[in-house]
């Protein structure tokens, strides 16, 4: 399908090579691929128009610093911007009024208001310790109170009945009482989907929610929405006051650009996102990371923590301190990377999710991919003397010769090796030079060669 | 305003489309009326192809079908052939219509393989148990014999939404508890349909994100499963697609289709102001025929998809639409 942004953009910043500041006219391509790049993410047009404009303000006259490259500093621009715009960490829920604190769901059907419900019941009940009601005033859909009354009991919240001849305000009426009576710290509301262009509709939620009073108001939305989500979004700020937005269904492979359109449009921030279909799906919203997903960088922060799940920390840990030292990235280095990467399944699946950096020959990488070449190019290294390893330099012909008899492979084979070592020992030196957790912002792709120890640590 | 212009007969039949454009996009204006603003003085130059393309692109058309679309324009351009906004109206029309026309091919249901069996599937939320109903109810006033399969086992209450459909149109609906292997109870209604001589079986199943292989795969043995039974069953597998939806409607159509081999579309909610130039972006993509629109929530909202009158609604303006409500 489509390019992500990181291919448009590595394209793009290879000839934003000179150095010195950034100008107009050489981040003028680079800005034309990110707008395709946005709109392909569903970023809604006229959003994706003044962000630019900001971008572009904030670029031209820039200085670029040594350690990055004008491409890499564009994008460290365009990300923190992006990561800005995407508004602040999530806000608490807001517990300080007399309870119950009543919190309501809005959005377009099928949106995912009644599952995320479920999903804000289990978390209050189980992660802040409250005892919840749920209700529900969607009088339309077929099944939908039995829908939300299954989802109460799976997650062990009281629930108030209501049935579908019943009016939404009557029953909104009765929920209120129901949950001062028993004491209930939170009453969650779930209402019927509706299009924000249905008139009747639109003023019946805006009654709802004059009779409830919520303390949270969130509007929920699918991640896969399209440019349309921005005249819903600003139809229902306008009806309702908006608290914040649930952003669902972040499990599938959308883009999610629509995040970025509808913070713009109703100025709200994003509070949670739905993770899957199960109760205990939802997360808290990161903007960094939503950024890293828009750019098609890959969730660079999640990988960092999966490498740290799988990677042996001491051994990251001293090739860092020794890189910091001074010391090279010699090849038994590229023996433990090559290990490692073994470890966590070869780096077929990581290169899927962390495109690659700009300055690195994709196709080099690639090769190191499958397993077989993996365990190659180890049996290579162990053909070597240690002082070998420790400087490749003195490798030469007919020490190649007996190294690639020693493993049972091919002098050009060896040659492939040492080419490689010499790519990564060039991005290695880089990487200490500009601090770690800057490279992993700065570059595009978030790219970092595996096995490095994630950043701040 | 264009509802008076010369080129009036382009738009035909238009009696249905007031109709439909009431409640396609709600009567809200699409091209034309930002086309009618865009060109006062009526000359078509390069601005107003540009800010057409921002339209399209407006509309989820997508970058790749826009970018078609307006090379094409920009080629009459050069040719000077847009002499009028009027020329530039008919050639965006026929540009659009071109890539849907292809699509354009409706369901038909033969009387001798029985039962036909229709699989819907897609992500979640879509408006596939919606839909069913709405099938059940065109099918039973065509005169099929109609029976449901309740294959969404994991969603809260799904099997009770089903089962009221069920109801509405009066047709028998096959359930298990909740939980259940999806395949084994489409399974079961394949056997009850056919002992019963039903002409035609509508097999839910659960929303699920394209993404999610172990779903996939339970989709595909559904489809083995049915296979075993008939080698023709099913006879046609249904992706529902929500007209809000953006770019990702290419993914979901891409690899449902490459999971199972789609043999329909689907494209609900269109009754909202979200335009589904998705349709327009996937035509150019993939050639699955698009079966039925859906315009609303009740068990009529739905009409067979027309490519001409799919255009027509899009491009008609408020001004086209003075039935809207
Ligand atoms: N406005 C409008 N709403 C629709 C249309 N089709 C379905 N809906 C609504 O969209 C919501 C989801 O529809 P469902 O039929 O339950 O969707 P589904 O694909 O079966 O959903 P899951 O089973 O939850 O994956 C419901 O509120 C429907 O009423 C349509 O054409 N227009
Ligand atoms: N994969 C996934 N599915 C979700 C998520 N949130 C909701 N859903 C599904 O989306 C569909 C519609 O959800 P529902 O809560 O009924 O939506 P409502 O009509 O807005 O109340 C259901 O099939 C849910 O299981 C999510 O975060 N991820
Ligand atoms: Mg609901
Ligand atoms: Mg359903």
């Amino acid at each position: 399908m489509f390019e992500n942004l990181s291919g448009r953009l590595a394209d793009a910043t290879r000839n934003l090579t000179g150095k010195g500041r950034l100008s107009e006219s050489n981040i003028k391509d680079t800005l034309r691929q990110v707008r395709l790049a946005l709109l392909e993410a569903d970023v809604a047009l006229p959003v994706a128009k003044s962000f630019i404009e900001k971008i572009r303000e904030r670029a031209v006259g820039e200085e670029v610093g040594k350690s990055l490259s004008p491409g890499q500093a564009l994008i460290k621009i365009i990300h923190a911007e992006l990561v800005s715009l995407l508004g602040q960490e999530t806000k608490p829920l807001e517990f300080r009024a007399q309870p119950p604190i009543v919190i309501m769901l809005a959005g377009l059907q099928g949106a995912g208001k009644t599952t995320t419900a479920a999903k804000l019941a289990r978390r209050l009940i189980t992660k802040d310790k409250k005892s919840v009601m749920m209700v529900s005033v969607d009088v339309y859909r077929p099944a939908a109170i039995l829908q939300l009354k299954t989802l109460a009991e799976d997650v062990g919240a009281t629930f108030c009945d209501s049935d579908a001849a019943q009016k939404p305000v009557d029953i909104v009426a009765k929920a209120l009482d129901e949950a001062r009576r028993s004491h209930v710290d939170v009453l969650l509301l779930d209402t019927a989907g509706r299009l924000h262009v249905d008139e009747e509709l639109m003023d019946e939620v805006a009654k709802v929610h004059q009779a409830a009073q919520p303390h949270e108001t969130f509007f929920v939305i699918d991640s896969m929405a399209g440019q349309d989500a921005v005249n819903s979004a600003r139809a229902f700020n306008e009806k309702l006051p908006l608290s914040g937005v649930v952003l669902t269904k972040t499990d599938g492979d959308a883009k999610g650009g629509v995040a970025l359109s509808v913070v713009e449009v109703i100025g709200k921030p994003i509070r949670f996102i739905g993770v899957g279909e199960k109760t205990d799906a939802l997360e808290v919203f990161h903007p960094d990371r939503m950024a890293s997903r828009i750019l098609g960088m890959g969730d660079v922060l999640s990988l960092v923590e999966e490498i740290e799940d799988k990677v042996s920390k001491e051994k990251a840990e001293k090739l860092a301190k020794k890189l910091q030292r001074g010391r090279g990235f010699d090849l038994s280095d590229l023996r433990d990377q090559f290990e490692q990467m073994l470890n966590m399944g070869g780096m077929a699946a990581m290169l899927e999710k962390l495109p690659i950096p700009g300055n690195v020959n994709p196709g080099m990488l690639k090769d190191a991919a499958n397993e077989k070449q993996l365990r190659r190019q180890i049996a290579i290294i162990n053909s070597m003397t240690p002082g070998e390893r420790r400087f490749p330099k003195t490798i030469n012909g007919s020490r190649k010769k007996r190294i690639a008899s020693g493993s049972g492979l091919q002098i050009q084979d060896v040659n492939r090796l040492l080419k490689q070592h010499v790519q990564m020992e060039k991005m290695m030196k880089k990487m200490s030079k500009g601090g770690m957790k800057k490279m992993l912002r700065g570059m595009p792709g978030g790219g970092m060669p595996p096995g490095m120890p994630p950043p701040g640590r | 305003m264009f509802g008076k212009a010369k080129n009036r007969d382009a738009i035909k039949k238009g009696g249905f489309i007031k109709r439909l454009r009431a409640r396609l996009n709600s009567g809200d204006s699409w091209l034309t009326y930002d086309l009618a603003n865009l060109a006062p003085s009526g000359k078509i130059d390069e601005e107003v192809l540009d800010e057409l393309e921002s339209n399209l692109v407006m509309a989820d058309v997508g970058i790749e079908a826009t970018t078609a679309i307006i090379d094409n324009l920009r080629k009459s351009l050069a040719r000077k052939e847009l002499t009028d906004i009027d020329a530039l109206r008919l050639g965006l029309r026929q540009h659009m219509v071109d890539i849907l026309t292809p699509v354009e091919v409706p369901l038909t249901i033969p009387s001798s393989d029985k039962p036909f069996v229709i699989l819907m599937v897609g992500v979640n939320g879509a408006g596939k148990t919606t839909t069913i109903g709405k099938l059940a109810k065109q099918f039973k006033k065509s005169g099929l014999s109609v029976m449901l399969a309740a294959g969404d086992t994991f969603r809260a209450a799904a099997v009770e939404q089903l089962q009221i459909w069920g109801e509405r149109n009066d047709v028998p609906v096959v359930a298990q508890q909740a939980g259940a292997d999806p395949a084994a109870v489409i399974f079961d209604a394949y056997e009850a349909a056919k002992s019963r001589d039903i002409d035609v079986l509508l097999a839910d199943t659960a929303g699920r994100l394209q993404n999610q292989q172990g779903l996939m795969d339970e989709l595909a043995k559904i489809k083995r499963v049915l296979a075993r039974q008939d080698e023709n069953a099913p006879q046609e597998i249904m992706l529902v697609l929500d007209a809000g939806l953006g770019q990702n409607a290419l993914s979901q159509a891409e690899k449902f289709n490459d999971a199972l081999g789609l043999n329909g579309i689907i494209v609900t909610k269109l009754d909202g102001s979200a335009k589904g130039g998705i349709l327009v972006a996937l035509a150019k993509k993939i050639s699955v025929p698009v079966r039925f629109i859906g315009i609303g929530e009740t068990a009529d909202d739905m009409q067979t998809f027309d490519a001409e009158e799919y255009v027509d609604a899009l491009m008609a303006g408020r001004q086209d639409s003075d039935t809207a409500p």
